[in-house]
């Protein structure tokens, strides 16, 4: 049990370096391709939150979330190539 | 310490190396393509063991069964929606114009698009 | 291959939104099977003409063999690629060689033509940018050949034999 702060140590490490794309990146779509990124690791993260807590809901939340983020990046992408 | 708990913690050390590979790959790639080779597939496989190594691990540490089934359905979830954003971000990216990476070799696409162009 | 009929489509439709539903509450108790037949009952009527073309035949016992062994296959091609990606960020000098390429499939499901596509997204340094009339244009980190029998012949035939089978 002591190994989970470990792990949410290098997620959060992880987090940080797709952080520094989303501010640095030099166009839309690497900002974007980021925070996709940075979406997947959000739904792990909230996965193991749920370890952390013991508490099976967050297991529902994390799929909610990720249906959501998913259809938040299809919806830029269509943007960015003109579909909408 | 059961074996389920070991198996599962090994899972989610595992997936954790893989999002941190996958940041890394964000960062050193030279250009949008090429960051996206290395972030979506890295980060998908991180994911699948993440998810699915805390189903495993909660058998012995939460005593339930039923995280396995929902963690799998999380995973499936996930390895069937990521590639297709991935494929809906790169095209994004070829149609608004980003150049490919100066070192690259072919550009079929380029040329497939011309033809169509000819055509009509 | 035609659209299957009406019944065929509705109740492979509620048998798949019905395994999902044991699988997300993860409980034989009879009163959650009863709701969850209920609710499938009702969401698959909503939407069996967008879901399957195919219908019950979906469950034709060596389609399901086959997709079953293709589960594992699929997992070890996945992990090889992410080892391969390792090895491109962690080198020093970024050995990388990129370009698109172009492919061609034997596939004419278009649910094997999508399910190629995202096993390609997701194993060895290709990701796919586009299909168009059956041909598929592949980003490629490493290209080792340009032309479209070689390109086809790394990218799209390894998993062809299988997905041959599942989706005819």
């Amino acid at each position: 049990m002591i190994g989970i702060n470990i792990y949410l140590l290098i997620i959060a490490i992880a987090t940080l370096l797709s952080m520094y794309r989303v501010f640095r990146g030099p166009t839309t779509v690497d900002r974007l391709v980021a925070v996709d990124i940075m979406t997947t690791i959000t739904t792990g993260l909230m996965v193991l939150f749920a370890l952390y807590y013991k508490r099976a809901i967050f297991l529902d939340v994390a799929l909610v979330y990720a249906i959501l983020a998913f259809l938040g990046v299809i919806a830029f992408a269509r943007y960015l190539e003109g579909g909408i | 310490m059961s074996i389920t708990s070991t198996v599962g913690e090994f899972l989610v050390l595992f997936g954790t190396i893989f999002y941190f590979l996958s940041t890394l790959g964000l960062i050193r790639m030279p250009d949008v393509y090429n960051r996206m080779q290395t972030a979506t597939k890295s980060a998908t496989l991180g994911s699948l063991g993440v998810i699915v190594g805390v189903g495993i691990w909660a058998i012995g540490h939460v005593g339930s069964y039923s995280w396995v089934t929902k963690t799998i359905i999380i995973a499936v979830f996930l390895l069937l929606t990521n590639p297709i954003s991935a494929h809906a971000l790169i095209r994004a990216a070829y149609k608004s114009g980003i150049p490919l990476w100066e070192g690259s070799v072919v550009d079929k696409y380029k040329e497939a698009l011309e033809r169509e162009e000819g055509e009509q | 291959m035609g659209e299957a009929s009406k019944i065929s489509r509705y109740l492979y439709t509620v048998i798949v939104l019905f395994v999902i539903w044991i699988f997300l509450t993860s409980s034989l108790d009879i009163q959650e099977l009863e709701i969850g037949l209920v609710f499938s009952l009702v969401v698959g009527a909503l939407t069996y003409s967008v879901f399957t073309e195919s219908g019950l035949a979906n469950f034709h016992p060596k389609r399901i063999i086959y997709g079953i062994a293709y589960i594992p296959y699929f997992l070890w091609a996945m992990l090889m690629a992410n080892l391969d990606v390792a090895y491109r960020v962690l080198h020093p000098k970024r050995p990388i060689n990129p370009g698109i390429v172009e492919c061609e499939t034997v596939l004419t499901n278009d649910v094997g033509k999508l399910v190629l596509a995202n096993s390609i997204t997701l194993t060895p340094g290709t990701i796919t940018l586009d299909v168009r009339d059956g041909k598929y244009y592949i980003h490629w980190i490493d290209v080792k050949d340009a032309s479209i029998e070689g390109a086809s012949e790394n990218i799209t035939k390894p998993f062809e034999k299988f997905l041959k089978v599942i989706f005819p």
